[in-house]
């Protein structure tokens, strides 16, 4: 499995000269490109009737998850290496981590609820959260892009696949915009 | 000058990663489509795919010099220099000018001096090697990415070259130039490989700076001449200050009255000043400079997070020359 293949490079010291950089770069890389994998479900689903795609949102959903959070501890047990004076400071001082923070604080609001027990009993709500995962996808993007020292082309294409697979959803949108308005005129 | 392939016994480092070794995990990484993962979006996998399968490599040549014997630091492998090199002629990935640059042509060279001096004059490839004495210096080289690596360097004293071009007195700076050739260099001719750089990379220091004993005109490391994405056949280290100041590949030297230009100033100026001294205590805008990893052998679990020194722990040689200058104001 490519995660913990790449580890075991890492810690043999096969990851090129600064495995930690390129260990906090794979995990990352990998939650995106496993959310934009994701974000392809619905849209795939509805033209490919036959194949039951939509079973596969959880687990890959979880799979970003688990990703992001090796990115997350990553940073804290390999760049940090546990000093957490140094952790706690970066996380407050510096913009493009607080973006990272908060698209992983909504992702792991989305992954407890995954569970389906949690889900049964939130009823509407359910949907509400989870469709944080627009803002998710955008937070997410806009972390990596503030986080490059000078080459954007990579979260430049990523953030025109993001708008490639937001417009597939265009009618949501239109419907949300429509409460939200309608929720204002009260 | 004789050029030939060194053999594996003038390796001083036994820590270095086989080669095999090295190209096997590239292999295997390709063959299960995952060099994809992590270059997903990559403008070079074109060639990464197709390039290290009959690959020129570059030669280098051995060099006689006289040894750094007092210094015992832990030295980073030779096989880390080698193929981790911010060198955005040759693309931004830190890989990229290890593969692309192996047919880069050093031979002939041309390093011209010139500017406000007495003596102008133009040195080519054999005067590199031939014209001073050549000693080995072993440096601390800090990135501003906040890693680091003590590197073996190989040359002579910038101060050298310039006291034989006899500086008049409005020589007040020194400019340096990279070569622009994008017939050799891909990220000159694309500007998407090359990171949208106005080529040619220029970077410059005070006189004082120039002059200082540390200011070294490389033109070797581990034992051999300059692989090019070190920066072959000559390059600039100023090792209390942030790498991109060293200068690869260089062609001009120009002593100036004003202060010239530097690339990385150019690009984000409010991150990158023109002296970038190392200094724990002025951060990078995005992130903390207060301490690095040292990249030494060892994998992920190497404890190699260390603080950063004041001027990268040359103080003792360089703190008076900025014993007036506010170094927050100046970054």
């Amino acid at each position: 499995m490519p995660l913990f293949y790449t580890y075991s490079l890492a810690i043999s010291d096969e990851l090129g000269a600064d495995p930690v950089e390129a260990i906090i770069h794979f995990t990352g890389i990998g939650a995106l490109n496993i959310l934009l994998l994701t974000l392809c479900i619905s849209p795939l689903s509805k033209r490919i009737q036959q194949l039951p795609l939509l079973k596969l949102r959880r687990p890959l959903g979880i799979w970003v998850f688990v990703y992001a959070f090796c990115h997350l501890f990553s940073f804290l047990a390999f760049e940090a290496q546990f000093d957490w004076a140094l952790f706690v400071g970066e996380i407050i001082e510096r913009p493009y981590i607080w973006v990272g923070m908060l698209s992983f604080l909504l992702l792991a609001a989305l992954t407890v609820t995954s569970i389906s027990n949690i889900k049964r009993k939130m009823g509407k709500r359910w949907q509400q959260l989870h469709n944080f995962v627009y803002l998710i996808l955008l937070l997410t993007i806009w972390h990596y892009y503030w986080s490059v020292k000078l080459d954007v082309t990579s979260p430049a294409i990523y953030l025109l696949l993001a708008f490639i697979l937001l417009s597939f959803r265009q009618n949501k949108f239109k419907r949300l915009s429509h409460f939200v308005s309608f929720g204002r005129n009260k | 000058m004789l050029i030939k392939t060194p053999a594996k016994s003038l390796l001083k480092e036994n820590q270095v990663t086989d080669e095999s070794l090295y190209m096997n995990r590239r292999d295997l990484l390709k063959k299960l489509g995952y060099l994809g993962a992590g270059t997903l979006l990559s403008t070079s996998v074109g060639a990464s795919w197709f390039s290290s399968d009959k690959k020129e490599t570059f030669k280098q040549a051995s060099l006689t010099f006289k040894k750094d014997s007092g210094d015992s630091q832990i030295l980073t492998p030779e096989s880390k220099i080698l193929t981790h090199n911010n060198f955005y002629e040759f693309g931004t990935k830190k890989s990229q000018p290890a593969e692309l640059a192996q047919s880069f042509k050093v031979d002939p060279w041309q390093l011209k001096v010139s500017g406000e001096v007495e003596n102008e004059f133009t040195l080519d490839y054999n005067d590199l090697f031939k014209l001073f004495e050549l000693e080995e210096r072993i440096y601390r080289l800090r990135c501003v990415e906040a890693w680091s690596m003590v590197i073996p360097w190989i040359g002579f004293e910038l101060s050298h070259l310039i006291k034989r071009a006899k500086p008049t007195s409005k020589a007040k700076y020194v400019a340096f130039e990279t070569l622009y050739d994008p017939k050799q260099m891909p990220g000159q001719k694309s500007k998407r490989i090359g990171g949208g750089i106005d080529y040619p990379y220029v970077e410059g220091l005070t006189i004082e700076e120039a002059m200082n004993p540390l200011t070294l005109m490389s033109t070797g490391l581990y034992g051999k001449t300059l692989a090019p994405q070190n920066g072959a056949p000559v390059r600039l280290v100023v090792p209390w200050k942030y790498g991109f100041k060293s200068i690869k590949s260089v062609v001009s030297i120009k002593l100036v009255e004003k202060m010239p230009p530097t690339t990385w100033n150019i690009l984000a100026p409010h991150e990158y000043g023109f002296y970038a001294n190392v200094n724990p205590k002025v951060d990078h805008p995005r992130w903390s400079q207060a301490s690095e990893r040292r990249i030494t052998s060892g994998g992920l679990f190497a404890k190699n997070r260390i603080p950063t020194e004041m001027f990268n722990g040359y103080q003792q040689e360089v703190a008076h020359i900025y014993k007036n200058l506010d170094l927050k104001k100046y970054y």
